[in-house]
């Protein structure tokens, strides 16, 4: 392959084999803003933390939060074509995983092996600082040659602390003048530098080609504290923080996400696709979890004080409802063949239901039913059960489900029936669901 | 006399336990060093630092009542190694690897460099042979398997050794494969030493072992060769000899100590309350080291142990070490205070290798929606406990009290187990015995399908 097998006119040879220094992004043409989202597969990121192609998240968390499982996770499902998965400072067992695991998956878009569109650059911990330093150079220049070839890219780093504090020993060799915590004053700015590496481009050259590099790179602050120097330089420019919480981690609650600290800059400009590709409410549908969680963290505090029995009916349906939406939709089980990757469809029929059987719940509450009254268990066990129904089972699990929220919604109105007709809410329209299907056709670039 | 062995008259100057020689020549990084002088017993030591003028060397032993000027330092031209073979099996060494139990130093089959060379990720094997410890609250809910690195985080007074030699005593290998223990006391007191072995050779694997013992009292330099010189003798063990090698380190908090104070003794800039800010490398070069080459018989696992500083889980200490091995065993005070053995707190205690150890033909089916399920029941009712503190019993709904309930019964009857050996099939059981007190409705984790195998079972005669 290093053959030349061209000369140009001032001599330079022409080989199939570039040669680019790691530290230098590769030039573009133009840069695009992004607008149509990396579509992940975890639940919790595609509903209310969507990142854009090209965009750049910072994923930090304590040991034991699981950054590594969700980082794999996006390895193995997210909807990039290509996967550039940098092990940087991490464990050899799991780099191992990968290499075991990831040749017997199959990539649901292409169906080929999940091994043959993905690019390992491995430095385990034990291995010299020097080279760890380079890894995530090195990951992030292979991940723009394909970029440039007009592919969509994601590139994993985990983790980014071990680069900076490899940043930090050769620092100290050097004697330099330590910043903040020990590390180099440089760091916010080189970091800086090669997030800046991501984003959605055409590419120089003909044929006009546009391609997507996406950052997603954990984060191990020391003792979970997020204050720390290399956890806040990300935040400056990163465009997204899904940041990992030791008690949801604790709690078994997988993927561990904060929903209160996580944040993202992408939901705006990803909004329009999502309508299109799952459901015209999309935008609402997200608005009105987060503020049902939002609502539930309120209620936690005041229940923690005077008791969860002393709240009123309609908050502490409020408190059933975000466990059922934390069990059904948020949480996720990487380990489950079924659940382990969520297609679009899926994500938003569960996220739908478990909305619908709160305002089920409580319409019925309103309509006079009292709380203790209320079975919400069969609605909850058949949701939880479809996240874990085969695909070609999930028609007929959703349809359960829907039946259990019937039964809600009838013992609403059977009451509602009795009571004086001002009582009555306006009958309750959902949304006609969309059929079930992959989200669109990608480009059929490159 | 080797070809490459140099001596020099007269250091310049000794400070702490550095010995600064200056004009000698050739020196590389790591070289073994002999410091002899006139009435006094021989020191070892080894060069840290190779600079043009200055050459300073890091002193094993005590440096109190060293001369610098009338020391005669040789420097060997080798650099820090051990003898390996199968013939120290039943023998006590010191943290450097010279004999400790009075008899002659081991010829040995092959003498290696102490520093190992890291395993190339790709010729590993993933690690998914489970171990049966015998004890619930790590069979059931966090597995250990083979190759994997699992640290106990302890505290001081608790028993976080006798929790090891209670894993080391009963994990036997379970198809009868040549086993091997290694136990490194890396500045523990010899109290802590005897209580381990005592208990160590009541189980009658003291010819399958080997120990490198390096406490409070023997120089704390040393303590950062025991396990490098220990782990040397397990590579060789597991990947030449074909044996599966358990390796107890304690106490990984002195580990730290030592090399902090060899930090600043050499004005290095500090990190994190004065540990050094290449911490995380140096415990990943002796973690690391667990593991399994893909193709060879044996395996390295490691069960280090360490005392968290004031029971602080985000002292640098329990933190790197959380941040290299996989998963942790967490003691808490609180279950021990209230006579529960072990007191393993298994909220914050993790395996990560966990699901490549169990399932079908491993453990049971229904293994990780069993665990899962005690998991979220035992949360919601240690929850509960801190509700119940403000706003009493009262104040809780109905599935919640009974949560409260189960973890109560769940710490009493499946944590606690004292002396006693669980095999996995009673654990299992245990597990299920307690699952069953509560309604089919707190019990969502378990899917229909494991909920009715058990029914089936149950009823079965």
């Amino acid at each position: 392959m290093d053959q030349a097998f061209g000369r140009l006119v001032d001599g330079t040879e022409l080989s199939l084999v570039q040669h680019w220094p790691v530290r230098r992004p590769r030039p573009v043409a133009e840069r695009l803003p992004g607008d149509r989202p990396l579509v992940t597969g975890q639940r919790v990121f595609d509903l209310l933390f969507p990142v854009a192609e090209g965009g750049s998240v910072a994923v930090p968390g304590g040991f034991g939060t699981g950054k590594t499982v969700i980082e794999q996770s996006l390895a193995k499902f997210a909807a990039a074509q290509i996967v550039v998965y940098v092990g940087c400072g991490e464990r050899g067992n799991e780099m191992a995983e990968v290499l075991t695991e990831f040749p017997r998956l199959t990539d649901p878009h292409t169906g080929r092996s999940v091994m043959d569109r993905t690019v390992l650059v491995v430095n385990t911990s034990n291995m010299p600082v020097a080279a760890r330093e380079a890894s995530v150079y090195l990951g992030i220049t292979v991940a723009e040659f394909y970029r440039d070839m007009g592919y969509t890219v994601a590139v994993m780093a985990d983790s980014l602390s071990r680069w900076a504090e490899a940043l930090r020993e050769i620092g100290a060799r050097l004697q330099e003048m330590p910043g903040e915590e020990g590390y180099p004053t440089y760091l916010g700015n080189r970091m800086g530098k090669f997030y800046e590496r991501s984003g959605r481009v055409v590419a120089q050259g003909r044929p006009e080609r546009t391609g997507a590099l996406t950052f997603i790179s954990a984060i191990s602050p020391p003792g979970g504290d997020f204050s720390e120097p290399v956890t806040q330089a990300s935040l400056r420019v990163a465009g997204a923080l899904w940041a990992l919480d030791a008690t949801l981690a604790h709690q078994r609650q997988f993927p561990a996400v904060d929903w209160e600290t996580s944040y993202t800059l992408y939901a705006d400009a990803t909004a329009p696709w999502f309508a299109d590709a799952a459901g015209k409410d999309w935008t609402h549908l997200r608005r009105d979890i987060l503020e049902l969680l939002q609502r539930e963290r309120e209620l936690r505090e005041i229940a923690g004080l005077i008791g969860a029995e002393a709240l009123q009916d309609a908050d502490r349906l409020v408190l059933e409802a975000a466990a059922v939406v934390r069990e059904a939709v948020l949480g996720q089980n990487a380990y489950d063949p079924n659940d382990a990757v969520s297609p679009l469809g899926k994500t938003y029929r569960l996220a739908f239901l478990a909305r619908s059987l709160y305002e089920s719940a409580r319409d019925a509450l309103r309509a006079g039913v009292p709380f203790e009254a209320l079975d919400l268990g069969p609605a909850r066990h058949t949701l939880v059960v479809a996240r874990y129904a085969p695909p070609e089972e999930l028609e007929a699990a959703f349809a359960r489900v829907e039946a259990a929220i019937d039964a809600l919604r009838a013992a609403g109105s059977e009451v509602t029936a009795e009571a004086p007709p001002s009582a009555r809410e306006p009958p309750f329209a959902p949304e006609p669901l969309p059929v079930l299907e992959s989200p669109p056709e990608r480009r059929a670039d490159a | 006399m080797k070809p490459l062995q140099r001596t020099y008259r007269g250091a310049r100057a000794a400070s702490g336990p550095l010995l600064y020689l200056e004009g000698a020549r050739n020196v590389c990084l790591g070289e073994w060093v002999a410091i002899e002088v006139p009435g006094q017993p021989a020191r070892r030591g080894q060069v840290i630092d190779a600079g043009e003028r200055v050459t300073v060397i890091q002193v094993l032993e005590e440096t109190l009542g060293l001369p610098p000027a009338r020391a005669e330092v040789t420097l060997t031209g080798e650099t820090a190694t051990t003898v390996v073979g199968r013939e120290l099996l039943g023998r006590a060494f010191t943290g450097t690897g010279s004999p400790a139990d009075g008899l002659p130093g081991p010829v040995g089959e092959a003498i290696r460099p102490i520093w190992g060379a890291p395993m190339n990720p790709s010729r590993r094997q993933r690690p998914s042979d489970f171990i049966e410890t015998g004890v619930s609250a790590i069979d059931g809910m966090n597995t250990l398997v083979r190759g994997q690195k699992l640290p106990v985080f302890s505290g001081s007074g608790l028993p976080g050794l006798e929790l090891a030699s209670q894993i080391v005593e009963n994990a036997r290998a379970p198809r009868g494969e040549a086993f091997a223990v290694i136990f490194v006391a890396i500045g523990i007191t010899a109290r802590e030493t005897h209580a381990f072995l005592d208990r160590f050779e009541r189980s009658g694997a003291m010819e399958r072992s080997i120990l490198y013992l390096n406490e409070a009292r023997d120089p704390t330099i040393e303590r950062l060769l025991a396990p490098r010189v220990a782990l040397t003798q397990a590579e060789f063990l597991a990947f030449e000899a074909g044996m599966h090698v358990l390796v107890v380190m304690a106490d990984i908090t002195h580990y730290c100590e030592a090399l902090r104070e060899i930090a600043t003794a050499r004005e290095e800039i500090p990190g994190r309350r004065g540990y050094p800010g290449y911490m995380y490398t140096d415990l990943a070069g002796i973690f690391e080291r667990a593991g399994i080459i893909a193709g060879r018989e044996g395996s390295v696992t490691q069960i280090p142990i360490l005392t968290m500083p004031d029971d602080d889980i985000t002292h640098p200490i329990p933190d790197l070490t959380g941040y290299i091995t996989e998963g942790q065993l967490v003691l808490s005070r609180d279950l021990h205070r209230r006579g529960v053995f072990p007191p393993l707190d298994v909220l914050p205690s993790l395996s990560r290798l966990m699901n490549a150890g169990i399932g079908p033909g491993k453990t049971a089916p229904e293994h990780r929606e069993w665990a899962n399920q005690l998991y979220a029941v035992y949360t919601r009712g240690r929850e509960a406990r801190t509700m119940v503190s403000i706003v009493g019993e009262a104040g809780l709904g109905e599935s919640d009290r009974r949560a409260l309930e189960f973890a109560e019964r769940f710490e009493r009857e499946f944590v606690d187990q004292g002396e006693r050996r669980r095999s996995i099939e009673e654990t299992l059981e245990v597990g299920w015995a307690l699952l069953e007190t509560l309604p089919r409705e707190d019990l969502l984790r378990i899917s229909d399908q494991v909920w009715e195998a058990r029914r089936a079972r149950r009823e079965a005669p």
